[in-house]
């Protein structure tokens, strides 16, 4: 996956943090997620665990465990050797209600642009995104390949609550949360798929490297699948690629 | 099966350990002990491992009955009274209580958290490998909710040996707080690193177990608040585009956007998160292999604990040791300012 020369940032004596990047760029993502699984593979001594985000690696470590310079040069050879991983992403399909009180940004959302509502819908359903991170709060997807047409600054004032299962946009960001949170963000609707179910096996449906597209779904269907999820079901029907 | 019957307790009481760890990378933050040597030292007292699972208290205190008894019991941390039935239990001890017995945590006279470790800890169900509780994440303690009266918390096991007194008191730096700097240091601008390492910052009142933000000088930013979101760990310092730093705690979030100046040592952090609203702090930096060395005299620190524990009964005074036994630029990792805060934690 050709030479990479990551920089090393210190996060104090308990992690550091691998950059490859500052920007979201898919390439960048994959070559992340692909340096995440074989240094999780090389299990060297006195990393606790890592976290891959958009564009670098939290790396976790013990300080009375960890040898800085080995573990800078056992990074430089894993990624020496990296292969990029061949298989083709999982996709789901994540169903939305858009707009109304599940969404409740929506319509300011098409004003800023000079939209309507259903163009905003129809650009936000019709791409195919990409699982950058698993981050923030648990089961949170945070997505790259958002439309830029329909992007918007996040709020000048957060909100102290959102839903669970939030769909929204912050920049040129997406997003689709799992559990009630604050946010800044944009919210345009709301999906009943539940990522994170302590008690459901798998605990976590969807992950990072995976595929997302959002199917519209009227507000009608809502309290079935709403239940279905609740109930442990994946709501979410996965394809594929 | 031995049982706390909780009577009464703070808002702010919860199941923790030593943390969650291995589920960063989906987004659950690691939780745990918010004062790792108050964890310690109290579990060291009861005979168990020092990332057991126990009761943390913010503030205020709490009552329990002991049910299927005995248990024994240590608290550690901020400064507060532990009593069974009325008496009362001297600090850095472990006291045996019977069934029927009451067991009273007071309020803290200095300092935030105060930890109650129970022998064989507190048995709650694990959820993913852990048993803290976790507000957000909805995970750990009973039932994944804040200990609350009326509930029975399970304890793990009946005491084994003697009640303990530990001789050898646990002590951490004092003065600034010891960051080393980075990740997204060069997001603020020389004088805003000055800014950050030069003046006085007050904990605001918005501090709980997710981070502390604090009030002080306007730390420059260089090029911007926003980066593109990267990983947070467990100290980091993060400047929003107030200009003031967050300091994030246990319960923090796993990813965030905004530039990180710095991150607190490890070392510095059970001294950090016992500091109230209003009390003041300033911060130096060190270098890595400082901070290193510093996680290692910790841990040396908590051995020489563990190797001073003594059985109760043998003529040893805590008191006396308390007043004698400091190693010069140390203090004592609990002990009260000389003066007790002006404003206490909501």
């Amino acid at each position: 996956m050709g030479v990479h020369s990551p920089r090393f940032l210190s996060c104090g004596d308990t992690a550091v943090t691998v950059e490859f990047g500052t920007e979201i760029d898919d390439g960048l993502n994959a070559l992340c997620l692909a340096f995440d699984a074989a240094l999780t593979e090389a299990a060297i001594p006195g990393v606790i665990e890592t976290l891959p985000t958009y564009r670098s690696v939290l790396v976790q470590v013990d300080p009375l465990v960890i040898d800085m310079p080995a573990f800078e040069a056992r990074v430089h050879d894993i990624l020496a050797g990296l292969k990029p991983d061949g298989r083709p992403p999982r996709r789901w399909i994540i169903p939305v209600v858009y707009g109304g009180e599940f969404g409740i940004d929506l319509e300011d959302v098409a004003k800023s642009h000079g939209l309507t509502v259903d163009e905003i819908i129809r650009r936000h359903s019709s791409r195919t995104y990409r699982v950058a991170m698993l981050g923030f709060l648990p089961g949170f997807c945070y997505l790259s390949g958002a439309d830029p047409s329909i992007a918007l600054p996040r709020r000048t004032s957060p909100r102290l609550k959102t839903p669970a299962g939030t769909v929204s946009i912050g920049g040129v960001q997406a997003l689709f949360a799992s559990v009630e949170a604050p946010s800044g963000w944009h919210l345009l609707g709301r999906t009943p798929v539940r990522n994170f179910m302590p008690d459901r096996d798998p605990v976590f449906l969807v992950g990072a490297g995976d595929e997302v597209v959002f199917r519209p779904i009227p507000e009608r269907d809502w309290d079935a699948l709403d239940a279905a999820a609740a109930a442990g079901e994946p709501v979410a029907e996965l394809v594929t690629a | 099966m031995i049982r706390l019957l909780v009577k009464d307790c703070g808002a702010g009481t919860t199941i923790q350990d030593g943390g969650r760890f291995g589920y960063q990378r989906y987004g659950v933050g690691p939780a745990g002990a918010m004062d790792r040597i108050a964890l310690a030292v109290a579990n060291m007292l009861v005979g168990n491992a020092p990332g057991e699972a126990a009761i943390e208290f913010t503030v205020l205190g709490g009552s329990f009955v002991v049910e299927g008894g005995p248990v024994r019991v240590a608290l550690a941390g901020a400064y507060a009274d532990l009593k069974i039935d009325g008496e009362a239990v001297p600090p850095l001890t472990s006291a045996t209580a019977l069934d029927g017995q009451n067991i009273t945590v007071g309020a803290a006279r200095a300092g935030t958290f105060m930890v109650l470790a129970v022998s064989g800890g507190i048995a709650v169900k694990t959820d993913l490998g852990s048993r803290s509780f976790h507000l957000r994440g909805g995970l750990g303690g009973l039932d994944r909710s804040p200990v609350r009266p009326g509930q029975v918390l399970p304890a793990g096991g009946s005491p084994q040996g003697p009640d303990l007194v530990a001789t050898v008191p646990p002590q951490v730096s004092a003065g600034a707080f010891r960051v080393v700097l980075g990740p997204q240091d060069d997001y603020l601008t020389p004088a805003g690193i000055a800014t950050f390492l030069g003046e006085t910052y007050r904990v605001s009142a918005e501090a709980d177990r997710m981070g502390y933000r604090l009030n002080g000088p306007v730390i420059e930013h260089g090029k911007g608040f926003n980066i593109v979101s990267d990983g947070i760990v467990t100290g980091s310092v993060q400047v929003p585009g107030s200009g003031e730093p967050i300091v994030l705690l246990a319960d923090r979030q796993t990813t965030g956007g905004y530039p990180k100046i710095a991150t607190i040592v490890s070392a510095d952090l059970p001294r950090f998160v016992q500091q109230r609203p209003g009390g003041e702090m300033r911060f130096t930096a060190v270098t890595l292999a400082e901070a290193i060395a510093a996680a290692r005299e910790q841990a040396a620190m908590l051995e020489a604990v563990r190797a001073g524990l003594k059985p109760v009964g043998l003529g040893v005074d805590t008191e006396h040791l308390l007043s004698v036994n400091l190693v010069d630029g140390w203090v004592d990792a609990h002990a009260p300012p000389a003066e007790p805060p002006l404003h206490s934690a909501a």
